[in-house]
């Protein structure tokens, strides 16, 4: 298989992951759908490494994968703390950083 | 220690003692500050006596000397030191100043006791006679301008000293702008020197002018007429005058020292030091001589009408200092600095007794309200009758012998100057008049209030007020202290006038015309090269002396009979002259005439630029600018909306931003 | 035979990423997540990245999924509307991600990446296996892995201060009582 294909289905993930980082209110589900792009930046990554024929863009992926890992944790405990202090579940209510 | 050394110490001790009042000034109790002030003249005094000592020592050609601390600018075309130059002219005049200083700080001590800012007003003084130290020692323009400008700074301080009281503030501040022009005209005068000269130290000027300068040249004429604007804005001499009335808001022992013996003098060493200038221009010289004699005809017709006693005082100041500018003038040196140390001896006496009698009115200075204090201030009465007799010539008194020197001089030389004697002389008889005036009515006639208050030993004292307006004040600082003190209840003030009442008198012996000379024999190393060496005629010298006599006594009588003997007369006088009266009384209107020639412009160009220009025009700028800059930021304001998916959505629109410029760039 | 496991693996991506964004219940978002996690497990594998294909399984929809089941259970599934308030955001949101991948298409297939190469590239033995991941983690890549360790420590610690119980807040919901 072309290299390629993997490419353009990479895209194609990445920007439904976006759609849905905009579209969604939950915070939950934007972060979900963020796991979506870095997926879809991973399998870019792993594609680019077999056309090089170097494990370089693998071990790229592996520590995305981690740095993903740790990303969830924080942003999860951020709901867990939104969550116990009754705070809507709402990004749009959620901007008191207004300028 | 050598020659410099004693005169950088002359200048080193009232530097010091200043910077220590003002270091200290609210931890000096009681005293302190006057006795460190007063100790730090005395002891520049004594330097300075040192100081001419070992000059005297020297041969006569060889009595200067100068001295350089360090080299303050040399860069191209200006060398400027710190440098003094001495010569007997310079110590002639450090011996007056500090001496006489010294008495005033003595005096001092206790005329102000009681004021809440003493240490201020020693700091000041201090500084004062350091920057008159430094004026008169200064080896260059340069350092000259610069005492020249501190002289004026702390005539400004202590003319508003009582600086809460409105009428000194203005006072300080009417004394100050007509300094500063003076001192523009000082400034532009070194600038031209400099120019023509290559350099700006004083005996290297001397020397190169009449080489550089053609005799009358336009150059050296502007010069000399600059320098004399500096000399008469700070001498108070016509038409810079102004001020020094209204100097007498100041402190009594501030007008005896710099208004009357020392700062004032100031002009009259500028013309004298730079004598081999005028020589060379003597355009200027005669245009300085004329000025001077109408300057002290005037100041003596308007201290006839004066009924300020200290303003009175004032008048008879700006009188004298024509006499000296006189002689200056007319190349009668060694008269017209012997007539500045014998005025400053009789002036700052006739100053301090001023201050006793108006302690005594509890503050009041209109001689209208004073008469008979005879019985009541015996000591005061003596020493301002000894101060009144040397100020109008009296025979054998020091203002006799020295004002007599002047007359006789600018007679000799004839010609136009026939016409200078004459009215020198009228003013001479004007002077004993308005002087004995002072005395007649201060200190003769029925007691007044206050005068049989004092002799029945209870010091008269009344709710404290401005002289000037009435209006009232209190005791705390910036005002004067609640207590006023009479010469007869304190020593400090009894031994400073003693002895300068003892000179008054007899200072004059050491220049009696056809006996001895002293005072020419001691400038004549800095004269030395004066072309004209001024010399009257025995008839002269007789002819005048006897006229100067009869113009003392003629005058004395007069005041006697009008004020003692015939006490309505002058009542009488005023009502059929009542136009002349009223111009006099008005200062001839310069006042006037500068608020409308000068001030008035002023302060409308300075209203304009503040409503239309600065308000309007710049401040306008600036406001349009800031809200130009809020109003783009309110315009970006509304892309911080808080909302999380929005900032997404342009960090989305960003990313594609720069994919497209890349694509397209790659292509 | 290598096609058809692709294609039929990019489907099950592609469902997986829609379900994922347009599914209303938190929960079967996640389920969604999964599903197309193990289905770019597969695709890694077509890639011949054993160890990130295992890798992805086991730590992403292994350890982290359950990571957010547990949050989703805990916090409860809010059925949020898809619907927007402001139109402005429903209309364009879209409409930049379909200009961005068209975008990403045309520099993909268009001739300006010259360096992409369709025919791939020879492959050493070992290509992908732990070993070779692992020496160049343990070579090459040591300071990025050091750091990488770094930083999952602070996130571990940091979601424990996040997520401290302080007084006043929500008791956990009793969903079953």
């Amino acid at each position: 298989m072309d290299v390629v294909w993997y490419l353009v289905l990479s895209a194609l993930i990445f920007c439904i992951g976006a759609t849905g980082v905009l579209v969604r209110r939950s915070p939950l589900v934007i972060l979900i759908c963020l796991e979506l792009m870095l997926n879809a930046g991973n399998l870019a990554l792993v594609a680019f490494s077999r056309m090089t024929g170097t494990a370089d863009g693998q071990v790229f992926a592996l520590i995305v994968m981690i740095v993903a890992a740790a990303e969830v944790v924080i942003g999860l405990g951020l709901i867990v703390a939104m969550y116990r202090r009754r705070l809507p579940m709402d990004v749009d209510q959620m901007s008191e950083l207004k300028g | 220690m050598s020659l410099a050394t004693y005169s950088w110490l002359v200048l080193a001790f009232p530097l010091a003692g200043s910077i220590v009042i003002a270091l200290l000034w609210n931890r000096l109790s009681g005293r302190v500050a006057g006795v460190i002030a007063s100790t730090a003249i005395g002891l520049a005094f004594a330097n300075a006596i040192a100081a001419t000592i070992k000059l005297q020592e020297r041969p006569e050609e060889a009595r200067h000397a100068t001295s350089s601390l360090w080299d303050y600018a040399a860069t191209a075309g200006v060398n400027v030191e710190l440098g003094i130059f001495v010569d007997p002219l310079a110590l002639f005049m450090c011996l007056a100043v500090s001496g006489v200083s010294f008495l005033i700080h003595v005096y001092s001590v206790a005329y102000l006791k009681s004021d809440r800012g003493y240490s201020r007003y020693f700091a000041y003084l201090n500084f004062f006679v350091f920057s008159m130290l430094l004026l008169v020692l200064a080896g260059n323009f340069v350092l000259l301008i610069v005492g020249w400008a501190f002289v004026g700074f702390a005539s400004f301080a202590l003319i508003s000293f009582w600086y809460r009281r409105a009428t000194a503030t203005s006072a300080g501040m009417k004394a100050f702008v007509i300094n500063v022009i003076g001192d523009v005209g000082l400034v532009l005068a070194a600038i031209l020197l400099q120019r023509d000269t290559g350099t700006l130290d004083l005996p290297t000027v001397f020397a190169r002018a009449p080489q550089v300068f053609a005799h009358n040249e336009w150059v050296i004429v502007a010069i000399c007429l600059l320098i004399m604007v500096g000399a008469f804005a700070k001498s108070a001499q016509l038409p810079l005058h102004t001020w020094l009335p209204d100097a007498m808001e100041g402190p009594t022992p501030v007008s005896a020292l710099i208004h009357a013996a020392t700062m004032v003098t100031a002009g009259v060493y500028l013309i004298g030091r730079c004598y081999p200038l005028f020589q060379i221009a003597p355009t200027a010289a005669d245009i300085s001589a004329v000025i001077g004699t109408l300057t002290l005809l005037f100041a003596a017709s308007v201290a006839l009408v004066m009924t300020d006693l200290k303003r009175a005082i004032a008048y008879s100041t700006i009188s004298q200092i024509g006499y000296m500018i006189l002689a200056v003038s007319i190349a009668a040196y060694s008269a017209g600095f012997f007539h500045l140390m014998t005025h400053a001896f009789f002036k700052a006496l006739l100053f301090m007794g001023a201050g006793s009698v108006i302690s005594a009115m509890a503050g009041m200075q209109d001689m209208d309200r004073m008469s008979g204090l005879r019985r009541a201030l015996p000591f005061t009465f003596g020493c301002f009758l000894a101060g009144a007799l040397a100020l109008a010539a009296f025979p054998g008194t020091s203002g006799y012998f020295s004002k007599g020197e002047i007359l006789e001089l600018t007679a000799s030389r004839g010609g136009l100057y026939d016409v200078l004697y004459v009215v020198a002389t009228i003013g001479a008889f004007m002077t004993a008049l308005y002087a004995f005036r002072m005395v007649f009515r201060v200190f003769y006639g029925a007691p007044c209030e206050e005068a049989k208050q004092l002799e029945g030993g209870h010091l008269a004292h009344v709710e404290p007020f401005n002289p000037a307006t009435g209006e009232s004040e209190d005791t705390d600082v910036g005002f004067p202290g609640e207590q006023h003190h009479v010469a007869e209840r304190e020593w400090e003030m009894k031994v400073p006038m003693a002895i300068l009442a003892v000179l008054a008198i007899f200072a004059g012996l050491i220049q009696v015309p056809g006996v001895d000379d002293l005072v020419t024999a001691f400038l004549e190393p800095t004269f030395a090269g004066a072309v004209l060496h001024l010399h009257a005629s025995d008839a002269t010298q007789m002819l005048v002396l006897s006229l100067d006599a009869l113009c003392a006594i003629g005058g004395i009588a007069l005041a006697w009979f009008l004020y003692v003997h015939r006490p309505g007369t002058t009542a009488k006088l005023i009502e059929r002259f009542r136009g002349l009266h009223t111009f006099l009384v008005h200062k001839w209107y310069f006042d006037e005439a500068y608020e409308l020639i000068v001030v008035l412009p002023v302060r409308t160009v300075g209203r304009f630029a503040d409503e239309v220009f600065e308000r309007q025009v710049v401040q306008g700028m600036v406001n349009g600018t800031v809200a130009a800059v809020r109003a783009g930021n309110s315009l970006l304001r509304g892309a911080q909306t808080g909302v999380l998916r929005d900032y997404a959505l342009l960090l989305l629109v960003g990313v594609g931003g720069l994919a497209l410029y890349f694509l397209v760039v790659a292509r | 035979m290598e096609a058809i496991v692709f294609w039929f693996a990019a489907l099950a991506a592609l469902v997986g990423a829609l379900g994922v964004v347009f599914q209303r219940n938190p929960f079967y978002s996640v389920l969604f997540l999964v599903t197309h996690l193990v289905a770019l497990a597969v695709l890694f594998l077509l890639l011949s990245a054993e160890f990130v294909a295992a890798a992805q399984v086991i730590v992403y929809a292994g350890a982290v999924m359950v990571l957010y089941v547990f949050v989703v259970a805990y916090v409860g599934g809010l059925e949020d509307p898809l619907t927007e308030p402001s139109p402005v955001v429903r209309v364009l949101a879209p409409l930049f991600a379909v200009g961005l991948f068209v975008e990403l298409c045309v520099a993909i297939a268009g001739s300006s990446l010259k360096a992409l190469d369709s025919h791939d590239a020879k492959l050493a033995p070992g290509f992908g296996s732990p070993e070779q991941i692992g020496e160049l983690f343990l070579t090459r890549f040591l300071i990025a892995f050091e750091v990488v360790s770094l930083l999952l420590l602070v996130a571990a610690v940091g979601a424990v201060v996040l997520a401290r119980r302080e007084p006043g807040d929500a008791t956990p919901p009793r969903e079953w009582g």
